[in-house]
């Protein structure tokens, strides 16, 4: 039983760190149409600036610098690259974004090399024990931190000017943009957060039981795209709700992989898009997203 | 009649491509191979996400279905890997209607699916195929893959031997050689299937479904029908070039086939001009070669590092020129590089090309579906 509340608490913990980069997809994808294919890497991004600076300024002030790094990398990809499409719409610029992933992630992998670069987490390999079970110390705080993040979220968008004029520019661009509302600075502030969850959930992916910063995180925040597209499009109850559900679903199948072997080796990596796909059948619109109204 | 000089021009290029193979050394010949595989998932891509409007980052998962059906079909068994030890023909037939089958069978999802939803349902399906690929190793092999038969042909082998020895102008025609006309062949005839596929009735509805799903519902076209039909189409192109690139590597390997080819694909379709038959051969000529070509003369070009070195090995220079190419084309070269070409020689909406839809004077409106290169059915939508 223990063993069953370890693999589930743990799957939860995971959940909460997906469901911050979940939260990043949907963001952008409802304050510009975006599909962020570059936001793995700018979860690498994030985690890569952390290790490197904080050998010098110390942990803390690191993770603002990868939070700042992150968030302005967000926005400038916008202002620079998005917002100057020449044909701009969902498909082009889904593949603007594949390119702006080549390029970022191709730099930062030169950068890193072979090296996998200690994130130098004060937390280290601590352990906490919650009732006799035994879980990572720094899942434990990247289960609060995301608890409280998403908490600030709702209140930015259910209690704040700038919050509801980003989902009045959402839900209807030319009006919000007729009412006074800024969709520039909608959009900058959209890329921006996902900047800094991005980054927040880089510093949770790269610190124990990871070794550190590496390339292939970039490919694990991909993980975040089955909780996003289970979650709903545009909402980001719904990411979190769709993290959730992928973690747990992702650490259970890991965690009695014996138990299912007919499912071959390694099925816990590749659950998760089978997940996506049965709900991308039967429930296009996602588990909390709005249906698209056109009908044919 | 106008279309005399792209005549000229396209014999000129057939001539070049028949008579290469007798200057050639290996190492070029075998990059015509890839080139020439990649060619043809590209085309067969363009017609899905160019002209069907269609985004799919699941076409490497296609091309390792033909690849591994290919190989299954016309190997011998073995105590550790089956084989049926079908012909080669066979074999690509085979590796083609499965990947279409596939294809049709993950249709009801593209027929719902639009634009990026499609792409995101389509990653999935990369991961599930390599983990089968992993996991089902009587056929495939499973991590270390399997080896690859020679394509042979009513007795005639595409190898160095059976014939042993046969030469044209005194140049040797080994494996390699024999190898490119195969490839050249089916490419061509790939290649203007799609091109004609375009411009034919289906072709059109699935331009008129991309363009607006409602004017094209409204015209008495089938719009989830439509979606699947370019999904299945696209797919069995990319189950050819699997079954090429499977014959080109001699030798498979689930890692043959990441999310990386996927993209890469998407790469080449993009820089060449989505849509176009002609942008997607050249896009993959320079998608395929570049990185190869680096490796060759990494000696010669003095910027150049050793790979893992940190500095701009040659993978990472063409990568990085890859995502260079896409964010240029994408914000400054409206129709990629066939749509440079059309304006360069002044080909515009009147001259009416027979394989190339023409382009409207008037800008595109943003508002519509994915894909770039407008096409004739742009007419009825406004």
């Amino acid at each position: 039983m223990s063993y069953f509340l370890t693999q589930v608490l743990n799957g939860l913990s995971f959940g909460l760190v997906l469901s911050l980069i979940a939260a990043g997809f949907a963001i952008v994808f409802t304050s510009t149409g975006v599909l962020n294919f570059a936001h793995g890497s700018v979860v690498l991004l994030g985690a890569y600036l952390v290790a490197v600076t904080q050998p010098t300024i110390g942990f803390w002030p690191a993770v603002l610098v990868g939070i700042l790094g992150a968030a302005v990398v967000g926005v400038l990809i916008n202002a620079l690259l998005v917002r100057n499409l020449a044909d701009p719409n969902p498909g082009t610029a889904a593949i603007l974004m594949l390119g702006v992933d080549i390029l970022l992630l191709t730099e930062l992998t030169r950068r890193i090399g072979n090296r996998v670069l200690p994130l130098g987490a004060p937390w280290g390999a601590d352990v906490v024990s919650i009732g006799g079970i035994a879980l990572p110390a720094g899942r434990v705080l990247a289960a609060g931190v995301a608890v409280v993040v998403f908490a600030g979220l709702w209140f930015l968008f259910a209690r704040t000017r700038l919050g509801i004029g980003m989902r009045a520019a959402a839900a209807d661009g030319p009006t919000a943009s007729l009412m006074g509302i800024r969709l520039s600075r909608t959009g900058a502030t959209g890329w921006a957060l996902a900047g800094v969850l991005a980054a927040l959930a880089g510093v949770f992916l790269t610190s124990f039981p990871s070794p550190g910063v590496a390339p292939p995180v970039a490919l694990s925040a991909f993980l975040a795209i089955p909780a996003w597209v289970l979650g709903g499009f545009d909402s980001v109850p719904g990411a979190v709700l769709g993290g959730l559900v992928i973690g747990l679903v992702t650490a259970l199948t890991v965690g009695y992989e014996s138990d299912l072997h007919f499912l071959g080796s390694g099925f816990g990596e590749v659950v998760p898009y089978v997940v996506m796909i049965i709900v991308l059948l039967v429930r296009p619109q996602g588990l909390l997203g709005s249906k698209e109204a056109v009908r044919v | 009649m106008s279309d005399l000089p792209r005549r000229i021009a396209g014999l000129v290029l057939l001539l070049v491509a028949v008579a290469l193979p007798l200057v050639l050394d290996d190492f070029w010949l075998q990059l015509g191979l890839f080139v020439m595989a990649t060619m043809v998932g590209a085309v067969g891509l363009t017609l899905l996400v160019g002209v069907a409007g269609q985004l799919s980052l699941g076409h490497a998962a296609f091309a390792a279905i033909g690849a591994y059906v290919f190989v299954w079909a016309t190997s011998e068994s073995e105590p550790t890997v089956a084989g049926a030890g079908l012909p080669a023909v066979v074999g690509l037939v085979l590796a083609v209607a499965v990947a279409a089958l596939v294809g049709f069978v993950f249709s009801p999802v593209a027929g719902r699916l639009r634009g990026i939803y499609l792409g995101l349902a389509t990653l999935g399906l990369v991961f599930l195929v390599r983990h089968l690929l992993l996991n089902l190793d009587e056929w495939t092999g499973g991590f270390n893959g399997r080896s690859v038969e020679p394509f042979t042909l009513g007795g005639f082998s595409f190898s160095n031997r059976d014939p042993d020895y046969i030469a044209v102008a005194g140049v040797e025609l080994e494996g390699l050689h024999r190898l490119w006309y195969l490839f050249l062949v089916l490419t061509l005839l790939a290649c203007w299937l799609a091109a004609n596929l375009r411009s034919s009735r289906t072709g059109r509805a699935w331009a008129n479904v991309r363009d607006s799903e409602t004017a094209a519902a409204a015209m008495g076209i089938g719009v989830a029908r439509h979606k699947a039909s370019a999904f299945v189409v696209s797919s069995g192109y990319a189950g050819l070039a699997g079954a090429l690139l499977a014959l080109a590597y001699g030798r498979l390997a689930p890692d043959v086939f990441t999310l990386t080819v996927s993209v890469d694909f998407l790469v080449m379709i993009v820089i060449g001009g989505l849509g176009s038959v002609g942008g997607a051969m050249v896009g993959a000529l320079f998608v395929t070669a570049l990185p190869l070509l680096l490796t060759q003369y990494s000696d010669a070009l003095p910027f150049m590092a050793a790979p893992g070195s940190g500095g701009l090995d040659p993978a990472t220079t063409s990568r990085l020129l890859y995502g260079l190419a896409i964010i240029a084309v994408l914000i400054f070269l409206r129709g990629g590089l066939a749509g440079a070409f059309r304006r360069l020689t002044g080909r515009g909406a009147a001259s009416g090309a027979p394989d190339d839809t023409t382009r409207p004077t008037t800008p595109i409106d943003p508002g519509h579906e994915a894909g770039d290169s407008p096409s004739r059915s742009k007419e009825t939508t406004r």
